[in-house]
């Protein structure tokens, strides 16, 4: 598996953050192994690629709900009230921001602004970004997440 | 070229795609087939329109109507009375929209003077086809410099259009090139990593005119001579980055990128990196460490990047709005380009408007305008009756306005003459409801997360910031904590590292200096005027 992505970024220099993020697609983290495999892949230490690897945040190296809601807290989507959002989330989902559902479905978490402050208050759901946020709307969501 | 009878332009920025647009064109071309008109009416994706609040919206060419709002259930309608029967449905014009995309895209003259530079082409061409950004002139600027221009003469037009650099730092754009024109290999950077809280602009472009900044590249690569250039688009942006590489493609495909470009000898390609989530990326050398697959923290400088930059080469970094300025300033000239705008200024610039005002969205207009003009002409006020308390110019590290303020000109000088910004053009306004205190720890909690750690003054000024924002809402901060406020944010804004510290210090000193009054209602009376901190009282009641 590392190999063979490492092998797409042959010709790409420095491509450390691109493998990672291909990586990363497969369990939804980076495991312990796959960053020490990618070190001896590449050449470089484990404490660098780790060190990578926990830097950005769209890598995690923990376990994270199939769902990942982030939901914008910069000012603009602030103003037009993330903290409703954020406490219908925490309501919905029984956990707070930083924690994954029991049923490991969703991970809550905060993100800064996500570029989309046009239609405030924002939040991704994995690479997918919905705006324009009312409880209806959020719940829909939510639902069909749930394959409801 | 084949001839259609009518043109229907499909937004399918962001916005309008995450409230159905996709579904609405797709129910259109059903409609338009089931109609036979399929070879008669020509439907065209386009990026951002602009009024994204009345999402999704599509225009009707020849006619230029707008309708706003438009539901799946719409379309049938719409093709079966106007598209058919020349009727438009007036139900679904947005009297609104219409005004305002008038305002927005055909700058009126007596606002102006000037047509829309950088957005020229979004919303108008369809960006996932080379051949309508050529159809409108596209890439004769880069023809014109590689056959008609020596490098230097590139660089000089740049110069004397007095062109500055739109992600931010405003440093002139010429000048900066010119640093980097000698040596061997170099490379071009530009800078999509748009994380500026507030700003969108970037990703407008590029969804909208991806080929734009592809020629800004170009034209940029040649002055400088660097034959290899790179996009770093943050990771969040996943239609921008879709849209980009197709160009890149197609630009591949007719010779426009790649080897001996109209056949002068010059090469040049681009490559798409794709950031992973950190707003200090967005910082030239902080991007340039992440280009080299480290953790994004900024270097010392100097060496700045245009002696030592990526891999070590002198590297010329470039924001998104600042290329897609170049191919016009090539085309039409330094004369022209500095007719815009103000002298210390010149040309337009777009501006993100958020926050509490009507018209959320964007706009382009020249440099110099007022920012009641801008909340009052084009962003349509404060809506739901509400007053005008605060506007925040250049993003969260920007500094903030109080309304005797609003006769500012947006420029770069005059904004740094009263302590703010004009930076990456995120203007966020904020109405009577809103609690100064409380909207400074939202910026200082954003700062606290951005901040990479790398050098003192930001590391631990921020959290020690917003430690003092805390305590002032909790009501046990004391009249002295202001002036170490204060102390504190100076400090960070001399000693800090890069930008980030330098300019997180912003939104704190303008706030303590044009609403001291506000700061000292929650420290001294124990209230919160506008009722929200809900540790204090509300003022008047007891
Ligand atoms: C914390 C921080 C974030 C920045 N983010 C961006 C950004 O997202 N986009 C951008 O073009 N410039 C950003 N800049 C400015 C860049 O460092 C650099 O000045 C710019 O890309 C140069 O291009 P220009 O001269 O065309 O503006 C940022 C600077 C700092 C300090
Ligand atoms: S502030 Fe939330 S998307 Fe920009």
């Amino acid at each position: 598996m590392v190999t063979k992505v490492v092998e797409k970024f042959r010709t790409m220099k420095t491509p450390l953050l691109s493998i990672l993020k291909e990586l990363q697609k497969d369990q939804g983290y980076l495991t312990e192994e796959v960053l020490k495999e990618v070190a001896k892949e590449l050449g470089l230490s484990p404490a660098r690629v780790y060190g990578v690897a926990t830097f950005y945040s769209l890598f995690s190296v923990t376990p994270k709900g199939k769902y990942i809601i982030r939901v914008c807290e910069s000012a603009p989507c602030y103003i037009n009230g993330t903290m409703n959002i954020l406490e219908m989330l925490q309501d919905e989902l029984k956990v707070d921001v930083g924690e994954t559902t029991l049923d490991g479905l969703f991970t809550l978490e905060l993100t800064s602004c996500l570029g989309v402050c046009g239609v405030a208050p924002a939040i991704m759901v994995n690479e997918e970004v919905y705006g324009n946020l009312d409880r209806e709307k959020l719940s829909h969501l939510l639902s069909r997440c749930r394959g409801m | 070229m084949e001839f259609y009878r009518n043109h229907i332009l499909v937004c399918t920025g962001e916005p309008c795609v995450l409230k159905g647009a996709l579904e609405v064109e797709s129910i259109l071309l059903t409609e338009l087939q089931k109609q036979g008109l399929e070879n008669e009416i020509r439907v065209i994706r386009t990026g951002c329109l602009g009024p994204c609040n009345v999402a999704p919206v599509l225009v009707v060419y020849p006619e230029g109507i707008y309708y706003s709002g438009v539901k799946p259930g719409d379309v049938q309608e719409i093709v079966a009375e106007h598209l058919v029967k020349g009727r438009p449905v007036t139900r679904l014009v947005g009297t609104d929209v219409e005004k305002r995309v008038d305002v927005v895209y055909q700058v009126p003259q007596i606002l102006t003077g000037q047509e829309r530079v950088v957005l020229r082409n979004c919303g108008i061409i369809n960006p996932d086809e080379i051949v309508e950004y050529i159809g409108r002139g596209g890439y004769e600027a880069l023809g014109k410099a590689l056959i008609h221009l020596k490098p230097e003469e590139v660089i000089e037009e740049v110069k004397s259009s007095g062109l500055r650099g739109r992600g931010g730092a405003a440093f002139p754009t010429g000048l900066k090139w010119s640093f980097t024109a000698s040596g061997e290999e170099k490379y071009l950077i530009c800078n999509a990593d748009e994380g500026e809280p507030g700003t969108f602009k970037d990703r407008l472009i590029l969804e909208g005119d991806p080929h734009a900044v592809l020629e800004g590249m170009a034209i940029a690569g040649y002055a400088v001579g660097a034959e290899h250039g790179f996009i770093y688009i943050r990771g969040e942006y996943t239609l921008s980055i879709e849209r980009v590489q197709r160009a890149i493609d197609q630009a591949r495909k007719l010779g426009l990128l790649g080897k001996n470009i109209f056949d002068s000898g010059f090469s040049f390609d681009v490559e798409i990196r794709v950031g992973a989530g950190a707003y200090i990326c967005g910082e030239e050398l902080a991007l340039i460490e992440s280009i080299e697959g480290k953790r994004g923290e900024p270097r010392y400088k100097p060496p700045y990047p245009g002696q030592t930059g990526l891999w070590g080469k002198p590297t010329v970094v470039n924001n998104v709005e600042t290329l897609a300025n170049v191919p016009h300033i090539i085309e039409q000239g330094a004369e022209w380009y500095k007719s815009i705008g103000t002298p210390g200024s010149p040309g337009t610039k777009v501006f993100t408007l958020t926050g509490n005002i009507k018209n959320e969205g964007l706009i382009e207009v020249p440099m110099g305008i007022t920012l009641r003009e801008i909340i009052y002409q084009l962003g349509g006020g404060i809506p739901d009756g509400h007053s005008f308390k605060m506007a925040q110019t250049g993003g969260t590290a920007g500094g903030c306005l109080p309304p005797e303020m609003l006769d500012v000109p947006m420029d770069y000088d005059e904004l740094a003459k009263v302590g703010s910004a004009l930076g990456s053009g995120a203007l966020l306004i904020m109405d009577d409801r809103h609690c100064i205190v409380d909207l400074l720890k939202c910026f200082m909690r954003f700062f606290n997360h951005e901040s990479c750690g790398k050098c003192t003054p930001c590391r631990e000024g921020t959290p020690r910031l917003l430690e003092l924002i805390e305590k002032i809402m909790d009501g046990t901060a004391v009249k002295a904590d202001l002036d170490l406020m204060a102390k504190l944010a100076e400090n960070m804004e001399i000693s800090s590292l890069c930008g980030l510290g330098q300019s997180s210090p912003k939104p704190v000193l303008t706030l303590l200096e044009y609403y001291q009054h506000e700061f000292l209602a929650h420290i001294e009376d124990k209230k919160c005027p506008a009722g929200v901190c809900k540790k204090l009282q509300v003022k008047g009641v007891v």
